[in-house]
């Protein structure tokens, strides 16, 4: 398929604030998404077969396990993939603080020292909070390399006036905030508009400047796992960093079947551009099992590089302190208690 | 650096045994030997055999070799728990097999523990595939015994049923086998595959565990001369096998004229139709269960991949891309895709069936992947560059090896597809439901998976078109292949009526030696024109007052051009039923205009008042013409979100060989039910008194009856059937009439594996309405093809 670059200029940055660079682990290589014009012929020629993912998504978990050691380390991973996330309206700076400061030290130093593993410095990719926060995380975190990501758009339902919604992204830039996860208008999706979306979806990309932009497709909302996939397109044309399945507020949040429909897009894409695009499922993962589920999921489906930061992460809360009992488990062979783990 | 440190930067998977210590501990407290198990007794261990464990090629334990005696002991055993188990309720017999179920359910981890140390399939497949299926047999037929009266009225079990299943799913084969068995009343002698006799022999705890009637399941192990001895065991009432075409030919060649009962799951080549509207990765994954599944050691494997020209290239990319992510290796590992082959031997059978591939041309791709340095281990292998003539494209290799060619359009599609001896099963990708339903009932296989594959229930027939074999396993269809009618175990030899003296031989077609006035030489009726006989010979047709007419002497090139005429009209079956059903009404008012002549040549054949014989036919045409549109499918419900339409479709080209009396009906009451299911039909009318169906041409010729559907030819009715029993291109012959003929033409079928049904010398009263006008016929002129059917928005 040809795909012609879209013109560089068009797209420069126009945040008003420096943010921080993100972290990007193969910064050599990774080239940001350009962002390409919409080829609706491409859009119309996906396929995507419900029961068929459902399939491979529920005997992936058992063809796949790791077990002890490397059970421990691929749980350490998955803390470094993290996007450790409070989005709740009683949100407040002393919630958030506390959130950073788990985010700064994620596992008990003495699990850590067990396990030998204190070198590797693991921490998440980003902390994920409400515009309004951004402040408080930004200053909370300075010093460690965490991200600042903010749902930005009228999380979480992404219908407030487009300029709106521009003024949010870029407020949340200019406060130091340098990931933004949007929302896209699923109604776009259900009317098939997929101009629209792109449209919208580029705007906002541009408005984050060189924070990087995770899309959020409310896929619970997006009724077939075909209008998910082509969703998951029109994102990445539009110039996505990420595409991302879920604001946690749907009725169905992440699985499986819908990361397969998202993730095989994702390898199309690169198969057609060259261009690593993350992906980011959200909601409901909260157990170590499932995590490591998501990332054979990736592995199987990806390969193993796109298990970094800068290509997959979780959003996720009460996932690290399960996390942090497995390891604990792992380290002491006994079954660890959520009380005994300092509280997210 | 520290190990988690190490991984954390590889994220490899690393080993994730599952624990053999349960089975081999199983395996010790027998003393790792075993003798049979009959009459609810374990023999003393004979001379034994091992069996290894083929990802080590480390012994498990020694099995005896059973003898010729082990057998009769096992059979003598299984004949005298019959009458007391046949004679217990629906229920009682129901109670028994959920209680295998549920202790199947108790020891699963045993048995999937042992299944994969015995086989060398994938722990994560004998425990979330195999032992779960095996559970769910038994639970589906428990209440198939209990309802066997009320569904299948006036059956009764065979007998004793010898069951002899293969190595690829032990325990599965061994539940697909007893548990329809069993619920039908039937006791069984079973032998297991001789490298994998062990799930079966834990099997027989458990039958001790349930305290199942001694000598209602007995397990006999041992190799191929066991089997012999149970197929060829006088008084054994039905064979069930699984296993290679090779063998089940030999076996078919074995019963016949025994009377056993029969029924074949054999090999197959099965088709995997990508087309280009698929989800392209779902039928990827697809593949991996279809060809990777079992090391591909499935007789319904998807082994012939056919994809549409214009993804081709696209596609094979995608396939290479996956197969390098397959992990091959240790079956314990619950982590691992593709376990180890049986036994050294298959290994070696299919290299060198590769080995043949790529000489012929054909391009090997195997993934760099890592294999444990000893077992039974291939790479998993995708051979492209292959046409219909190469050897891959034909054999069955039954391993991971997976043969690819392209096509250009639906129509191309199934003729690859249909273009193989086989006919088990097939699969189609496409997104589009008019095309998925136009190509499902044009595939000549028993199964038919829609966006999906390797789909299995209880409650779904499963098996075979063509070599691939007949009788199904599973839902009703199977149960049927455990029961008979009541009153076919007590039917008496036939008597023939007094013979009419007939000059010997035939001689010249030579009016000159005709007494009559006019020529009265009926010739052959073949797609839809009179044909003479190629021979140019006629046969007399005596009468009690004698000479009552001529008729052509058909011969095997008579045969050859109405077999070929049928062939020709085989989209008869594509008619719609409601227009087949009006075409058999129409040919019953003809023939009621013309009752009183058709009688008159009735009692000149035969010196017997023929208006009764008429008036019953023109009756039988009108009750297939009712059962046309209405001997039809059902709808299966499995456990997994899809429906299976279980599709009644036609056989094909029929043989048919009237029985020696009534020359009217005893022709009708058997092509009316074939042409009613969609066959075509080749007669061959009763050889004595054939002229009331060479009469019939002119009904035929004004009833619509498409040219080829019914062909009709004359002569020495046994000569006849040796030739079209030997035809390829029939696809199934009815024989009634002697045993010596029946015999015959079973064994002569052998060749195309065509389905037979012969009366072998009983009396089968065709006149009887009550066992003729319904399903009995209709079920032997028809095969089930279930559809796999998965939805989801």
């Amino acid at each position: 398929m040809e795909l012609r670059v879209v013109d560089q200029a068009a797209n420069k940055p126009a945040a008003k604030a420096k943010a921080p660079a993100p972290i990007v682990q193969d910064a050599a290589t990774h080239r940001r998404n350009p962002g390409y014009p919409l080829d609706l012929d491409w859009v119309e020629r996906i396929r995507m077969n419900r029961s068929a993912l459902e399939r491979r998504a529920s005997s992936l978990p058992a063809r796949r396990s790791v077990k002890k050691d490397y059970q421990a380390a691929w749980l350490l991973k998955a803390i470094t993939l993290m996007d450790l996330t409070t989005l709740n309206s009683d949100d407040t700076p002393g919630r958030v603080e506390r959130l950073c400061a788990k985010a700064r030290h994620p596992v008990r130093q003495d699990i850590l020292d067990g396990l030998g593993v204190a070198d590797l410095d693991i921490k998440p990719a980003a902390v994920c909070v409400y515009h309004a926060f951004v402040k408080t995380a930004v200053d909370a975190l300075e010093g460690t390399g965490i991200n600042v990501a903010a749902v930005s758009t009228a999380f979480p339902h992404g219908l407030s006036p487009l300029s709106t919604r521009l003024a949010e992204i870029e407020a949340s830039v200019a406060d130091g905030a340098n990931e933004i996860d949007i929302v896209i208008e699923r109604g776009m999706v259900l009317r098939g508009d997929w101009q629209a979306l792109y449209d919208e979806v580029k705007a906002m990309r541009k408005a984050c400047g060189d924070a990087h932009i995770k899309t959020i497709l409310g896929t619970g909302e997006l009724a077939t796992q075909t209008n998910v996939a082509k969703a998951s397109l029109v994102c990445m044309l539009a110039g996505a960093d990420f595409i991302k399945t879920s604001t946690g507020k749907e009725k169905v949040n992440a699985n499986l079947p819908t990361s397969l429909s998202m993730v095989r897009m994702i390898r199309w894409f690169h198969e057609e551009t060259g261009i690593e695009i993350g992906y980011k499922p959200a909601g409901g993962i909260a157990t170590a099992k499932l995590s490591l589920d998501y990332m054979a999921l990736m592995k199987e489906e990806l390969g193993t590089h796109w298990l970094q930061p800068h290509l997959f992460r979780f959003g996720a809360s009460s996932l690290l302190t399960d996390i942090e009992r497995q390891l604990e488990h792992t380290l002491t062979g006994h079954y660890a208690a959520d009380y005994r783990m300092p509280m997210v | 650096m520290n190990k988690i440190a190490e991984i954390f930067t590889s994220l490899d998977y690393g080993p994730a045994p599952e624990a053999s210590d349960i089975a081999l501990a199983w395996l010790g407290a027998h003393e790792n030997r075993f003798g049979h198990f009959i009459d609810g007794q374990w023999t003393k261990p004979g001379k034994t055999f091992a069996t290894e464990n083929p990802a080590t090629n480390k012994p498990l334990a020694q099995i005896t070799d059973g003898t010729a005696d082990d057998v009769d002991a096992a059979v003598k055993a299984a004949r005298a728990a019959f009458p007391k188990w046949s004679a217990l309720s629906g229920y009682q017999r129901g109670k028994y097999l959920y209680a295998i179920a549920r202790l199947i359910q108790k020891h699963a981890r045993l048995f999937a523990v042992l299944e994969t140390m015995d086989n060398g399939k994938p722990i994560r497949e004998s425990r979330d595939v195999d032992i779960p299926l095996v559970a769910r047999h038994f639970y589906h037929h428990a209440g198939w015994a209990q309802h066997r009266d009320r569904e299948f009225p006036d059956h009764v079990p065979y007998g004793v049923c010898g069951q002899i299943i293969p190595w690829n799913f032990p325990l599965l084969m061994l539940a697909w086998k007893i548990a329809p068995a069993l619920a039908a009343g039937n006791t069984v002698v079973l032998k297991p595959a001789e490298f994998t006799s062990l799930t079966a022999l834990l099997f027989a705890e458990i039958c001790e565990k349930a305290k199942l009637p001694p000598g209602v399941v007995n397990i006999v192990t041992g190799e191929g001369d066991t089997g012999a001895a149970i197929t060829n065991h006088p008084d054994i009432d039905k064979i069930a096998f699984t296993g290679s075409t090779e063998v089940g030919k030999i076996i078919r060649k074995a019963t016949a004229g025994t009377g056993k009962g029969l029924s074949l799951e054999l090999g197959g080549k099965s088709p995997y139709i990508v087309f280009d509207d698929a989800d392209l990765d779902s039928a990827i994954e697809g593949l991996v269960d279809a060809i990777w599944f079992n090391q591909g050691q499935v007789c319904c494997a998807g082994s012939r991949l056919l994809v549409q020209e214009s993804i081709e290239d696209r596609f094979l990319e995608k396939l290479k891309k996956r197969m390098a992510t397959l992990r091959v290796g240790d079956p314990l590992d619950k982590a691992v895709d593709i376990g180890a082959l049986v036994a050294q031997v298959q290994v070696e059978r299919v290299r060198d069936l590769v080995k043949k591939g790529v000489a012929e041309g054909g391009q090997l791709y195997e993934p760099d992947i890592d294999l444990p340095a000893t077992g039974c281990f291939l790479r998993p292998a995708l051979i492209t560059h292959v046409s219909t003539a190469n050897t891959v494209a034909t054999e069955e290799i039954f391993g991971p090896v997976l043969v690819e060619m392209s096509f250009r359009t639906p129509e191309e599609a199934v003729a690859l597809a249909n273009n193989s001896k086989y006919g088990l099963a097939a699969t189609i990708w496409t997104e589009n439901v008019n095309l998925a339903l136009d190509i499902a009932p044009k595939l000549k296989s028993g199964v038919v998976w829609i966006n999906s594959t390797n789909n299995f229930d209880a409650a779904v027939g499963f098996g075979g078109y063509k070599e691939s074999g007949f009788g199904r396993e599973g839902g009703k269809e199977g149960m049927a292949s455990y029961l008979k009618p009541k009153w076919e175990k007590e039917l008496q030899p036939f008597k023939p009526t007094a013979v009419i003296p007939a000059k010997a031989g035939t001689h010249p077609a030579n009016p000159l030696d005709d007494t009559g006035s006019i020529d009265q030489t009926a010739k052959m009726y073949i797609g839809g024109k009179q044909a003479r006989p190629d021979s140019g010979y006629s046969r007399p047709v005596h009468g009690p007052a004698g000479l009552v007419g001529e008729v052509g002497d058909g011969n095997r090139k008579d045969i050859r051009n109405a077999v070929e005429a049928a062939r020709a009209a085989l989209g008869w079956a594509t008619t719609s039923a409601h227009n087949r059903a009006q075409i058999l009404y129409f040919l019953a008012e003809n023939l009621e205009y013309r009752a009183d002549e058709f009688a008159a040549r009735i009692k000149a054949q035969t010196g017997e008042d023929g208006s009764l014989e008429v008036a019953a036919s023109v009756e039988r045409l009108f009750a297939f013409a009712g059962w046309a549109d209405k001997y039809d499918g059902a709808v299966h419900n499995p456990p997994q979100r899809m429906v299976a339409t279980a599709m009644v479709e036609a056989i094909g080209a029929m043989a048919i060989l009237a029985p020696p009396s009534r020359p009217l009906l005893g022709s009708i009451a058997l092509i009316a039910p074939a042409l009613a299911m969609g066959n075509t039909v080749v007669l061959v009318p009763s050889e004595k008194s054939p002229l009331s169906m060479t009469d019939f041409y002119q009904v035929l010729e004004t009833s619509d009856v498409p040219s080829g559907v019914l062909n009709i030819v004359t002569g020495e009715s046994k000569v006849l059937a040796k030739t079209l029993a030997e035809h390829d291109g029939i696809d199934a012959i009815w024989f009634a009439g002697d045993a010596e003929t029946s015999t015959m033409v079973e064994q002569a079928s052998v060749g195309n594996l065509k389905q037979t049904w012969t009366t072998s010398g009983l009396y089968y009263d065709l006149s009887d309405r009550q066992k003729f006008e319904g399903d009995y016929l209709l079920r032997r002129a028809t095969q089930v093809k279930n559809v796999w059917i998965p939805y989801g928005a």
